[in-house]
């Protein structure tokens, strides 16, 4: 049942991305219509509200967890294409191991800097 | 098993994921799914690395974005945006066919056939408006609403 | 509906291989006067009695019933024989063997694999009570609505059209395909069946149901109606309920009552004795 349960995770995971996405989405490129609604604070790539942004506790977990959660999904979505072209089994364990070897990797990375990130204490005005 | 060597093969390879008939909608939503979805994965590990410049504090950030500000990188980004709008909701419906929703019941054949395919096509079609809807609103805030 | 509206003089565009003489596939064409009600198959057999007695194919009862003659006719695999040629509305019909299987000879494609896969997903009745199916005192109790879950899945005649269709079996040797997935899923979602746990291995394996990303084209081409896609995505849609309510064992239906009151019909002829004895 091994199988089942990563497609299961890659379900969750994608409805995990296509909520915070959206939301990470609408804030970052949206954000001159969310302007003439209201909801805008200004430039959203300008380094004061980026770190502002950053230094919220709300959107550290959400980094953190769109972080694993895109991982996942991208990584299980390219070993499924991987796994489609014929593999031999041994390529099949070797593609298995480096993708959760590179996703682990990439995701200490990111949450390693979502942390210094948030933790930072100069940077605010 | 001396015999099969002389069978020709016939394998459509990856010509095969992208088409090769007249099959419906969903065929070549299935191909641009894939597409679509090893462009996100591209950008999203680049993005990783970008946004961790980060760590190096605001100075080192203030430049990586001054040189991401070019008219190209502003079309790339907002190709992604469209990717996402494509992605997201063709998967949502994918998540939800996968499930057995929106796809009948199942029932005696009774010529002409109606699959379920074609009775999740509605839905589908939906689907689609909504992703032309989010690329339209994303062209609007990307281009015609400059900050 | 104007039957007859095609042209009367139409091409059979044909790919053509012996491997005994050829290195290559190539094209032949062939002209052909069509009648009404004339289906590719018969074109096919016309050009075989007047034109070239090397053309090759299977074929078999030329009504859609045994699948033997899929080919990929006018950019979709059908079958030859329930196809009529006026209905394609072109004075060209191009003709090739069905993709994704090996060639045998001109439109012979080699089925042995997708038979060898039918058979993994175990395509029969699996009861825990052994004795009683090899030996039955009655029959396994069966609603109409029991019924219904898998009668559509039943009507695969294994002519392969699905999987020329399939854009996975396409590069995924070891897939199992839409036919066979459909087929554990006929058998599974049968009442009186209790293998679920027996076909597990195959069907939820890496190249099993997740190899499917509901691309749709295997239903569209079925010519029965039993849409593999949709069995494929109720074996995702079991496979979650049971993730969701703890796996269950699965109970066949009962076996009803022997037939203890029922009386001989005196008006129905006897069946003549059996001609060998063991």
């Amino acid at each position: 049942m091994r199988e089942s349960t990563l497609w299961f995770w890659h379900l969750l995971a994608g409805a995990v991305i296509l909520i915070l996405l959206a939301l990470h989405m609408t804030i970052m490129h949206l954000d001159d219509l969310m302007g003439l609604l209201g909801l805008s604070h200004g430039d959203p790539i300008d380094q004061k509200i980026v770190f502002a942004r950053s230094q919220q506790v709300f959107f550290m977990i959400t980094y953190i967890l769109l972080l694993g959660a895109a991982l996942y999904h991208g990584l299980y979505g390219l070993r499924t294409i991987l796994f489609e072209l014929t593999l031999s089994r041994t390529l099949e364990r070797t593609v298995n191991i480096i993708l959760t070897v590179s996703g682990l990797a990439l995701f200490v990375y990111g949450a390693y800097a979502a942390a210094v990130i948030y933790l930072m204490k100069e940077v605010q005005p | 098993m001396e015999k099969n060597k002389q069978h020709l093969k016939n394998k459509l390879g990856l010509l095969g994921w992208l088409g090769g008939g007249r099959y419906g909608m969903e065929r070549y939503a299935y191909a641009l799914h894939r597409l679509t979805g090893l462009g996100l994965l591209t950008y999203f590990i680049l993005h990783i690395f970008v946004t961790g410049t980060r760590i190096a504090g605001p100075q080192a950030w203030q430049q990586t974005m001054q040189s991401f500000s070019t008219p190209w990188f502003k079309f790339g980004e907002f190709l992604i945006f469209v990717c996402f709008a494509y992605h997201g909701l063709n998967g949502l419906r994918l998540g939800i066919t996968e499930l057995g929703l929106m796809l009948g019941k199942p029932a005696r054949p009774i010529y002409p056939y109606r699959s379920s395919v074609l009775r999740q096509r509605p839905f589908f079609v939906v689907v689609m408006i909504l992703v032309a809807a989010m690329i339209v609103i994303g062209g609007t805030d990307f281009y015609l609403l400059n900050r | 509906m104007s039957q007859t509206s095609g042209p009367s003089e139409v091409v059979f565009d044909v790919l053509r291989y012996n491997p005994e003489k050829d290195a290559k596939p190539y094209r032949q064409e062939f002209t052909v006067a069509v009648t009404k009600g004339m289906t590719v198959l018969d074109g096919l057999v016309w050009i075989k009695e007047n034109l070239d007695p090397t053309l090759s194919w299977r074929s078999s009862c030329r009504m859609g019933v045994c699948g033997s003659c899929g080919m990929f006719i006018n950019g979709l695999p059908r079958l030859a024989c329930a196809n009529q040629v006026a209905h394609l509305h072109s004075d060209r019909v191009v003709i090739k063997p069905l993709p994704n299987f090996d060639i045998i000879k001109d439109l012979v494609p080699d089925l042995e694999a997708f038979f060898t896969r039918h058979r993994t997903v175990k395509p029969y009745l699996i009861r825990r009570a052994v004795e009683e199916q090899n030996q039955p005192t009655s029959e396994y109790f069966q609603s109409p609505q029991e019924l219904v879950q898998y009668i559509q899945f039943a009507y695969c005649i294994k002519c392969g059209l699905c999987l020329s269709a399939c854009p996975t079996v396409a590069t995924d040797d070891r897939y199992l395909g839409p036919q066979a997935l459909a087929q554990a899923w006929r058998y599974s979602a049968d009442a009186r069946d209790e293998g679920g746990k027996d076909r597990e291995q195959e069907v939820y394996s890496s190249h099993g149901v997740f190899r499917c990303h509901f691309a749709g084209a295997c239903s569209e081409v079925c010519p029965k109606g039993v849409d593999p896609a949709f069995a494929i995505q109720l074996l995702k849609q079991d496979l979650f309920k049971r993730k969701l309510s703890g796996c269950k064992e699965q109970h066949g239906s009962p076996v009803t009552a022997p037939i203890t009151e029922a009386k001989e019909n005196p008006k129905i002829p006897k069946a003549p004795a059996p001609t060998l004895t063991k």
